[in-house]
């Protein structure tokens, strides 16, 4: 054959496979928010009503006919069928403010293994994912860093989104910030709960001051857990401002691993007498099983 | 040099740096291994933990141990470490070293000039003068004492000879010595009886060491020829042990090249010195072998050259009649056959197979003519050397055979019918053998007076009979008569080879005359008396190391000096050939053994080893080198990091292994050119047409693709990379949708296999645009010669049935609305498949539900290609039509190629009923 075979080159430019090409880029494009969604479209959700009578879609119940009520409020078909009037009513339906806050300092981009997910990537999934649900259920979501006021809606999602595709600051441990947290608004703050404790506790005194209640998610690595090291070793936050010097790290590990318990017992301490809920995942584990925990969490809070 | 056993030390107070080392010990104890960083979240939670204990920073004892012996072994190896420091050898005054220097020394020569150095070297050292004789080679009058270093540059040029040393001239030559010297005497080891004379003549000058090789020494016998089997027999010196030689026989191959022919082992029991190996070659093998040697001998001994007597020459006979089953002693062979048997080889057979054997000499009895073409085979035989014997008989005597004129393989002319004396109807007696002349090559062999001829073919007397024949009858008429034809001689003896005739064959004569003749072979060795008087020259000879060397201009050897057999100077071990025979003198005659020599207990006999001096600098380095990369490893593995290297350390290993094999960078790499190929075409659509071998046509018809893959990618969602030629016979078809094929009158019909890949590819979905080109001339109904071509191709071809286009054809709105499919020109005939004879129109709908199937072929004549062909800068290449509205033309003609590819690669989709209601409103309904 004698013709033009394509050479090699060929392939390297953008030459007729351009378009091609471009699709396939195209395709795993807003991968935080997908991901999100595809994780929320895991959970069923249905309307939450306030288990009362108010304003709503939803039937709640029928009650007979006072004095206070309307002509225009009787419930003809039900009244029909027996010889006192009924009044319909729904129940009442109000749209929760859900506050979120996930850290962003340094010590959530850590990871233990190359092929794990950052603490930082899982928790920042599950708040989305989180957001994606209570969204579809109309409930209105912030984040606590962005400093807004919580709202619903799709575009809420997508400013979400690029929020919390952003850089992680520059502290090494953060403290969770709530701004203008509302009365009575449900919460949520995911972190790995590594830095001072004060923070939190203000934060979860400030919140139940407010009637504000919640779930707190400890985020923490399976190394964090398990602590595997030995040797002389310099351990540095990471950020690089926290550094402690052992000669023997596998001689620090019982102790370390007392202290975490310590620091976890505390959490759900915390939380128990504030009256919110608490939870540690692994990011090891499917973020699957979490956003179920926190779903149920929210729900019971609600 | 300070020395402990076999090991010195250059540099020994470089040791006491030894005596550092607790300190060291100490030093690195105290010193913590180096902390790994790690980045860790939780370090929070660490903060304010302590050590427990502080043992764990020092180093642990066998790591300390390591890293010591890796600094000893440096210590050590800077001290310079010698093994096997040279020692001196003590002793003064001149020093004669005597070298054998014969063939036995050959086989380890090079150590022996390294022990001679060694040697030298003592000398050199303590000063002493030294003269180096070689006893094959005694220098005339005093011992030749110099420095060493003087006898050291002329040991390159010190070589053992191919012969032992004179006994009586080594005896004088010692008694003659004077002076007082100590000697090395470098023995090759053999018994000899020159030795005792010569070692109580050198001890009366002073003390004597001798230096012997261990190693074993082989020789070879010459080899004999008996009971059909080459026998060779294999020496050895010494007798204990059981052990195994092979020995080769060397020899040229038809292609001139030296190669071992055959080779067989020869064992030695236990106690013996001698062991015999046998071969059995076929004749033509055994004639090649030109010498025998010891594998791995090395020397003159282990050799030994073949020459005549152990060839054997190749006759074959032939007779005319062998129509006398059962009488043995009547058949015109037998005779022959009984003298031949015991020296050469005999073949039989039709006159051209023996031909082909090229033997030695050819013997016919009694046959008269042979067939052209073996007449012919014969002359060319005879004429490259060949020897041809015949024989008379009643056959030749009433024949025409070299009658009138001489035969071409006759030596003389005949007369007509012989004649017969001594019989009872004759008058004579039988006539007896007139003796030899001179100048006969029978000269010399005694005539018995029993001999008598009865009766003989009588050759026509001419000028050159009488140098012709070489044997008369008493009355004068030849009886053997001999002419030369270009390098051979044809021989007529004119009596039968049986008995019939004369009486000839039955005596020792018979036996004699042949064997002159060089028909048989002659007995081994001549005696010798034979030898007396003749010169030889010598063909090739042997040097010490069992070489076969050329001769040169070495003076020719009385036979005198052959037959004394005595090997020297004058005479080397080799192949000498004289006027008609070769013989070979070898190193070792056939009654030589092999024995040690056995020197009294009071001399001092050394080995020629000569232990060397080892630096061990280099190793002890390497040594410490490897300690400290293991130090290295156990240092990571004690800080913990090792752990975490393992899986950084196996990318690590797979790195290395991918720098010793570097992968292919290009993932194109490493692919067949078919692979190639078949990515290139099926990355992107490729049009393509059929090669048809004619060069306009086809370049008509890429760039007609050309173009029309231009339009797509401009109009369309198909993008096609550029178009290719299709070679029916070589290149895949399956990867292409769509072939364009235009008829050219010149293309050959397409192999059987090309018509299978076709038919397969038009089965599985693929589309050929047949273009006949020719339009505007041939209507339907009328001929063309593209036409005719097309019916002639497309004949193999699994076509289905076809039709003209019809007008609710899915082609006619695949992308555009096209009612005429123009290209160049304007036909209208455009066959596709017929739709199938059930279609049917419903009601309200303007098409047919038609076949499901894209229409394989497509047929026509516009000539689409020139119309749609661009030239690389997107140019049509050729006018069609006039005008505007040939430009029009064309631009249909591109429509319809749209439609067709859309078609190809879309199927019926258009077709489907779905767009219906969006097809009628663009067509107005």
């Amino acid at each position: 054959m004698s013709p033009p075979l394509s050479t090699e080159s060929d392939f390297d430019q953008a030459g007729p496979q351009l378009r091609t090409r471009a699709e396939g880029l195209a395709s795993v494009l807003p991968p935080l928010l997908a991901e999100a969604e595809h994780l929320a479209s895991t959970v069923m959700f249905g309307a939450h009503g306030r288990r009362r009578s108010g304003v709503g879609d939803e039937f709640w119940q029928y009650r007979p006919m006072t004095e206070t009520d309307e002509v225009r409020m009787i419930d003809w078909r039900r009244s029909a069928r027996s010889d006192v009037h009924f009044v319909r009513e729904k129940e009442w339906q109000s749209a929760q403010s859900v506050v979120i806050w996930v850290d962003g300092s340094r010590s959530m981009a850590f990871s233990g293994d190359k092929n794990r997910p950052t603490k930082s990537d899982r928790a920042r999934l599950l708040a989305l994912a989180m957001s994606v649900l209570l969204v579809r259920a109309g409930e209105r979501v912030g984040l606590s860093n962005l400093g807004q006021l919580p709202r619903s809606g799709q575009v809420q999602l997508v400013r979400m989104a690029e929020a919390l595709t952003g850089d992680l600051g520059d502290d090494d441990y953060g403290m969770p910030q709530t701004p203008g947290l509302p009365q009575h608004a449900r919460a949520l703050f995911v972190s790995d709960f590594m830095g001072d404790m004060e923070g939190v506790e203000a934060a979860l005194a400030k919140a139940a001051d407010r009637g504000v209640r919640g779930a707190l998610l400890q985020v923490l690595d399976p190394v964090e857990e398990s602590f595997p090291f030995d040797g002389r070793t310099i351990f540095e936050s990471m950020g690089g401002t926290i550094s402690h010097e052992t000669l023997k790290a596998g001689e620090l590990r019982d102790r370390y691993l007392q202290r975490l318990a310590e620091r976890k017992d505390r959490l759900e301490h915390l939380s128990r007498v504030s009256g919110w809920l608490y939870q540690c995942h692994h990011t090891s584990d499917s973020a699957q099983a979490a956003l179920l925990w926190l779903y149920a969490a929210l729900e019971r809070s609600r | 040099m300070w020395t402990i056993g076999a090991l010195g030390f250059t540099a020994p107070l470089l040791l006491l740096g030894l005596l550092a080392l607790p300190i060291l010990w100490v030093l690195l104890r105290a010193v913590p291994p180096a902390p790994i960083r790690r980045r860790f979240p939780g370090v929070a939670l660490l903060l304010g933990l302590t050590d427990d204990e502080t043992q764990t920073d020092r180093t642990p004892w066998w790591l300390l141990l390591l890293r010591m012996l890796a600094a000893a072994a440096v210590i050590i190896a800077f001290a310079g470490p010698v093994l096997n420091p040279q020692t001196n050898r003590a002793g003064s005054g001149p020093v004669l070293i005597l070298v054998d220097a014969t063939w036995a020394d050959a086989r380890d020569w090079p150590r022996r000039l390294d022990r001679i150095e060694g040697l030298l070297a003592d000398a050199a050292r303590t000063d002493r003068p030294v003269a180096l004789v070689a006893s094959t080679d005694l220098p005339p009058g005093d011992l030749p004492f110099q420095a060493p270093g003087a006898w050291e540059s002329r040991l390159p040029g010190f070589s053992p000879e191919p012969w032992m040393p004179e006994p009586d001239e080594l005896t004088e030559w010692a008694d003659g010595l004077e002076g007082a010297f100590e000697t090395w005497w470098l023995s090759d080891g053999l018994a000899r009886e020159a030795r005792a004379p010569v070692l109580a003549a050198l001890e009366d000058r002073g003390a004597v060491t001798v230096f012997e090789s261990p190693r074993p020494l082989h020789g070879l016998r010459p080899a004999t020829f008996e009971d059909g089997l080459v026998q060779v027999t294999a020496l050895r010196a010494r007798s204990e042990g059981a052990s195994e030689v092979t020995i080769s026989a060397m020899g040229l191959d038809p292609a001139g090249i030296e190669r071992r022919l055959a080779q067989a082992d020869a064992e030695f029991a236990n106690g013996e010195r001698e062991a015999r190996a046998e071969l059995s070659l076929p004749p033509e093998l055994r004639n090649r072998i030109t010498r025998f040697e010891v594998d791995g001998g090395r020397s003159a001994g282990a050799v030994t050259l073949t020459d005549d007597s152990l060839r054997r020459r190749e006759v074959a006979l032939l007779a005319g009649r062998e129509n006398r089953e059962g009488l043995e002693l009547l058949s015109p062979l037998h005779y022959l056959e009984q003298a031949l048997a015991p020296t050469a080889d005999l073949i039989d057979g039709a006159l051209s197979d023996v031909l082909l054997a090229n033997p030695d000499a050819i013997i016919l009895a009694d046959i008269a003519t042979v067939s052209p073409a073996e007449q012919e085979g014969l002359l060319e035989w005879v004429e490259s050397g060949g020897l041809l014997v015949r024989f008379a008989g009643p056959r030749i005597a009433s024949s025409d055979v070299s009658r009138g004129e001489i035969d071409s393989l006759m030596p003389v002319r005949l007369r007509q019918g012989g004649r017969s004396v001594g019989g009872a109807m004759s008058w004579g007696e039988p006539k007896t053998l007139a003796p030899f002349e001179e100048g006969s090559p029978f000269h010399g062999l005694d005539v018995p007076q029993d001999v008598t001829v009865q009766a003989q073919v009588m050759a026509q007397p001419d000028p050159e009979l009488a140098e012709r024949s070489i044997a008369k009858l008493a009355d004068g008429t030849p009886l053997v008569t001999r002419r030369g034809i270009g390098q051979g001689q044809v021989i007529l003896f004119h009596v039968t080879a049986n008995a019939e005739w004369s009486s000839l064959p039955l005596s020792g004569l018979f036996v004699q005359m042949l064997e002159r003749l060089a028909i048989s072979t002659r007995p081994a060795q001549p005696s010798a008396d034979d030898l007396e008087g003749t010169v030889w020259e010598a063909a090739a000879v042997l040097d010490a190391f069992g070489r076969v060397q050329d001769a040169g201009t070495l003076p020719g050897v009385e036979g005198s000096r052959l037959a004394q057999g005595r090997l020297g100077p004058d005479m080397p071990p080799g192949l000498y050939e004289g006027e008609d025979r070769s013989i070979a003198v070898n190193v070792l005659g056939p009654d030589d053994t092999l024995a040690l020599a056995a020197w009294p207990a009071r001399i001092p006999v050394e080995g020629l080893d000569v232990a060397r001096e080892t630096l061990l600098k280099g190793y002890v380095l390497a040594l410490a080198l490897a300690l400290l990369a293991a130090d290295i490893l156990a240092s990571l593995f004690l800080s913990g990091r090792l752990r975490g290297m393992r899986a950084g350390g196996t990318a690590a290993a797979l790195a290395a292994a991918l720098l010793l094999h570097p992968a292919p960078a290009d993932a194109q790499e490493g692919l067949t050119d078919e692979e190639r190929f078949a990515l290139e075409v099926t990355n992107e659509v490729v049009l393509a047409h059929v090669v048809t071998g004619d060069a306009q046509v086809d370049g008509v018809a890429l760039a007609g693709l050309r173009g029309l893959s231009e339009t797509l990618f401009r109009r369309t969602s198909i993008e096609p990379a550029d178009p290719i030629g299709v070679n029916l016979e070589t290149d895949e078809l399956a990867f292409f949708p769509f072939l364009y094929w235009p008829i050219s009158t010149d293309q050959p019909i397409p192999s059987d296999e090309a018509y299978a890949k076709l038919n397969e590819y038009l089965r599985t979905g693929g589309m050929i645009l047949f273009d006949t080109r020719d339009a505007d001339i041939g209507g339907f109904g009328a001929e063309t010669p593209e036409g005719r071509k097309l019916q002639q191709l497309a004949r193999p071809l699994d076509v289905p049935p076809l039709e003209p286009v019809p007008q609710d054809h899915v082609l006619t709105r695949t992308f555009y609305l096209l009612q005429d499919f123009p290209g160049r020109h304007t036909s209208r005939d455009v066959w596709v498949e017929a739709a199938p004879p059930d279609a049917e129109q419903v009601e309200g709908m303007p098409f047919r539900n038609l076949n499901d199937n894209v229409t394989p072929v497509v047929i026509g004549g516009n000539d689409w290609g020139t119309a749609w062909a661009v030239d690389e800068r997107g140019q049509a290449m050729f006018p069609v039509g006039r005008g505007y509205a040939g430009e029009r033309q064309r631009e249909i003609a591109y429509r319809f190629g749209v439609n067709l590819i859309m078609h190809v690669l879309t199927g019926n989709y258009k077709s489907d009923q779905v767009h219906v209601p969006a097809l009628l409103e663009r067509l107005g309904q």
